[in-house]
């Protein structure tokens, strides 16, 4: 019942907004237009065929699809596309929460990123490397176990010409995706792993090539297309990876509703995504809305909380000709925004600016397996360039040198190497998926684990992202459920906050809102008032509260004639937090706070949690240098934190996290954004981290050692494709063996501590979704 | 040994067949869902005069 009074709740914000479903629309692959919805609550099969039962019998509807594994649906509909712009979505949002469901439709805008092309492009390499590998291979071991009995020159030949023909036009077309990598590589004059990759495959195939001509024993053949083949399952399994996250932020900006209310030139007031917008376009902001888009008041009054953008928790007063940023608040009052560019002196702009620079910065910091390939690649190089002078000089034809130096650089082509690091991305990322713990880039592991000093912003971060009631066990509890079921029909930003503290609350009757002041209405046959103290007449009452709660905002209720009670609102801090900074200085790191709120509130927080470095009031130029003293002291600065003042030290700092209650920006510009209402995540992404790293570093190893193992019998002349394929074969199997090893340990050293609740908070399985619907339920 | 003459092809042959069979079911987009195919299969909704299932009534669960 909750979703249908949540959902008739936001409803009123807006309106009598329609959606215009014609923007939402998005042609899908079976050529027809569609609609996209992200939908909260598909848990099972049984919601598959539900919601595809009951949206099939709706008019205008040519199909219905369930993706559970994205928790996504998607409704075609019936006739041409002229048919179609005119078809009404709302039918399909409404059937859906008849059934129980809130679906919140894609800005199609930004929902084609997750189609998966780059993933199809992979699984179609894969293909075509697994086939020819597996056929070659069949070709190969039959040429070896022939050598040491009784094949003919001939039938060797012929296999080695089948092989051929096999493995060319394969490793062409599988090998793209790194011949392209090694090409860009070297065109911007640097060096990357698949720079000896693509040398290796390269020259194995056309010394294989030569030696088949010459009807010699050895071809390398099946090592050209293995090593592909290996490679592309680490790329395959890094892109699925990486898919899985972006489909789960792409939801999460769904249900934040990426939408706003145009006014049209017409008068039309119709709600689009926010692709739609121009600059310069007029948007409605109702009260207890968030602001969509950056623009300037053009008519209206009213105070907005500007907490996610300057870390400030005391509302601003905005009125016509003031600028309003998105992520932002609105208060009581309803807003017309004409949108602007970031153009001029706006904190936007200064935040973009600093933006970049952090971010230039940032991309300096190199990969360890980057860091390793750059080492390697020239070391490869020179040992198989002094094989071959070596040859020479003991006297061997040209010829047999350089089959022996390049059979140096095919033993030494880094399958393992290629293998060692994403696959324990791939395992980690997984772990985390399960902590809520969203990774935005696959290097962040690394960037994570070596830091040793965690900064936290305050407002949004260390506390919850909406207020909550502070005074609860204080005021009766008949008095907080008439409060709740007032404040679930009025607009007021801090309504919200009550109406959360009991969602069962009975709704109340001839209600009245004075705006301002506050709400009178009937419960029960029973007058009722909630609103400031001096509406309600409790400012006695009041003032003894506020002496208990100095930072607090107070609103009072009276039911009939019964003494009023005074509640307290204020920010509370996440209910783990205080765990989560004990554990972070059990681990040996250092904590502070960097917050943009006044002082006051922050040392309040500084003081409950036990943090003793703390700084208020700093602006997001402040923050950076702040970070960037850090850095240069030679600290590794893992920053938290999800307003747009803290997008730019998000970006300067080593390794970054936010909430997935941040703004955009924030949330873009950290390496990781984690899931739910608790701070654990943040201590699982550190151990997740650091253990990963450890296993990359003992994979690396393994790969080394294999090679090390390897080249002295290739640099002797002893090395046969047989070697070659044994070599391979069995590192990539240790590394990726290694890795899934990791995966047991960290469920185990998941069922302790913190990281426990924060897998318990993210929903039994891997349901991150989940904890975010319960997440908004609770905020809307 | 001329069988191989025979041999070799067949096995490229049920070879390229099981990649050919590979590359259309990735271009129909059967990898999009895994969790759901696994489910899917289950369910009669695509035989003619199956009764709705009971499960109405069970989910009245979220909110």
């Amino acid at each position: 019942m909750t979703a249908a009074i949540d959902a008739g709740a936001a409803g009123g914000g807006r309106p009598a907004a329609s959606r215009d479903w014609s923007s939402f629309a998005r042609r899908g692959p079976d050529g027809l237009l569609g609609i996209d919805l992200a939908v909260e609550g598909i848990h099972c099969a049984a919601c598959m065929g539900t919601i595809e039962r009951g949206l099939a019998g709706l008019p205008d509807i040519a199909g219905v699809r369930v993706n559970l594994t994205q928790r996504r649906v998607r409704v075609a509909w019936r006739g041409g596309d002229a048919a179609a712009a005119a078809c009404d979505g709302d039918a399909v949002v409404d059937a859906l929460a008849r059934l129980g469901y809130r679906a919140h439709p894609f800005d199609p805008g930004r929902a084609d990123i997750a189609d998966g092309a780059e993933m199809r492009m992979l699984m179609k390499c894969l293909a075509v490397a697994g086939f020819a590998a597996m056929n070659v291979m069949l070709l190969s071991v039959s040429v070896w176990s022939g050598n040491v009995t009784d094949i003919t020159p001939e039938t060797r030949d012929l296999f080695h010409w089948v092989s051929a023909a096999i493995a060319l036009p394969a490793a062409a077309y599988a090998g793209r995706p790194f011949f392209l990598s090694a090409f860009r590589a070297l065109k911007a004059r640097r060096l990357n792993m698949d720079v000896p990759i693509s040398l290796g495959v390269t020259l194995a195939l056309v010394l294989s090539l030569v030696q088949t001509q010459r009807s010699a024993e050895h071809a390398y053949f099946d090592s050209a297309v293995m090593l592909l083949f290996f490679l592309l399952l680490g790329r395959v399994l890094e892109a699925a990876m990486r898919r899985r996250t972006r489909a789960t932020a792409e939801n999460l900006a769904a249900l934040r509703s990426a939408s706003a209310t145009r006014i049209d030139a017409d008068g039309r007031v119709r709600e689009v995504p926010l692709s739609a917008v121009a600059i310069g376009d007029r948007i409605l902001v109702g009260p207890g809305e968030r602001v969509p888009l950056d623009g300037i008041v053009a008519a209206g009054r009213s105070a907005v909380d500007q907490s996610l953008v300057t870390g400030e928790t005391a509302p601003a007063p905005v009125g016509p000709g003031t600028a309003v940023h998105a992520g932002t608040l609105n208060g009581e009052g309803a807003l017309t925004v004409e949108v602007r560019a970031a153009a001029g002196e706006t904190l936007l702009d200064r935040v973009n600016a600093l933006l970049d620079g952090a971010m230039a910065a940032r991309s300096r910091s190199v990969v360890i397996a980057d860091r390793v390939g750059r080492a390697y690649a020239p070391v490869v190089h020179l040992a198989a360039l002094s094989t071959f002078l070596g040859w020479m000089a003991f006297g061997a034809s040209w010829e047999t040198a350089l089959v022996v130096a390049i059979t140096v650089l095919i033993i030494t082509c880094p399958c393992a190497l290629a293998l060692a690091v994403p696959a324990v991305q791939v395992v980690a990322s997984g772990a985390l998926f399960r902590a809520g713990v969203l990774l935005n880039a696959g290097d962040a592991l690394e960037r994570i684990a070596t830091v040793d000093t965690v900064v936290f912003d305050k407002t949004g971060t260390l506390t919850l992202p909406e207020p909550r009631i502070a005074n609860r066990d204080a005021v009766p509890v008949e008095l907080v459920a008439a409060a709740a079921g007032l404040a679930a029909a009025s607009r007021h930003p801090l309504a919200a906050a009550i109406a959360a503290a009991v969602p069962e609350a009975a709704l109340p009757t001839d209600l009245v809102e004075t705006r301002g002041k506050g709400v009178a209405a009937t419960i029960g046959g029973v007058p009722a008032l909630l609103g400031s103290p001096a509406f309600v007449g409790a400012t006695g009452e009041a003032a003894a509260v506020a002496a208990a709660h100095p930072l607090a905002s107070l609103v009072a209720v009276r039911l009939g004639d019964r003494p009023p009670a005074v509640i307290a609102i204020d920010q509370a801090l996440r209910p783990d937090a205080f765990a989560v900074v004990a554990e972070l200085k059990a681990r040996g790191l250092a904590v502070a706070i960097l917050s943009g709120d006044r002082p006051a509130p922050v040392a309040a927080a500084a003081a409950a949690l036990g943090i003793a470095d703390f700084a208020a009031g700093v602006d997001p130029a402040e923050k950076i240098a702040r970070i960037e003293a850090l850095k240069a002291a030679g600290h590794r600065v893992l920053m938290v934190g999800d307003g747009l003042n803290d997008a730019p030290a998000l970006a300067a700092a080593n390794a970054s996290l936010s909430p997935a209650s941040a703004v955009t920006l924030a949330q873009s510009a950290a390496d990781a954004v984690f899931l739910g209402e608790r701070l654990a995540p943040v201590v699982a992404a550190l151990d997740i981290g650091r253990r990963a790293r450890r296993i990359m570093i003992e994979n690396l190893g393994f790969a080394l050692a294999y090679n090390l193992l390897a080249v002295p019998l290739a640099i002797a002349g002893l090395a046969t494709p047989l070697v070659a394929a044994l070599a391979m074969s069995s590192s990539s199997l240790v590394v990726t063996v290694n890795a899934l090893r990791a995966r047991s340990t960290w469920s185990a050293a998941g069922a302790a501590g913190p990281n426990r609740a924060a897998t318990r908070g993210a929903g039994d399985g891997p349901r991150p979704l989940d904890a975010v619907a319960r997440l908004s339920e609770v905020r809307s | 040994m001329t069988v191989l003459l025979v041999l070799i092809p067949v096995a490229l042959g049920l070879g390229g067949l099981g990649l050919i069979a590979f590359l259309w079911s990735l271009r129909t987009k059967q990898y999009d869902d895994l969790e759901g195919a696994a489910w899917r299969v289950l369910s009669d909704d695509d035989l003619p005069g199956t009764p709705p299932e009971p499960a109405e009534a069970e989910r009245q669960r979220p909110g």
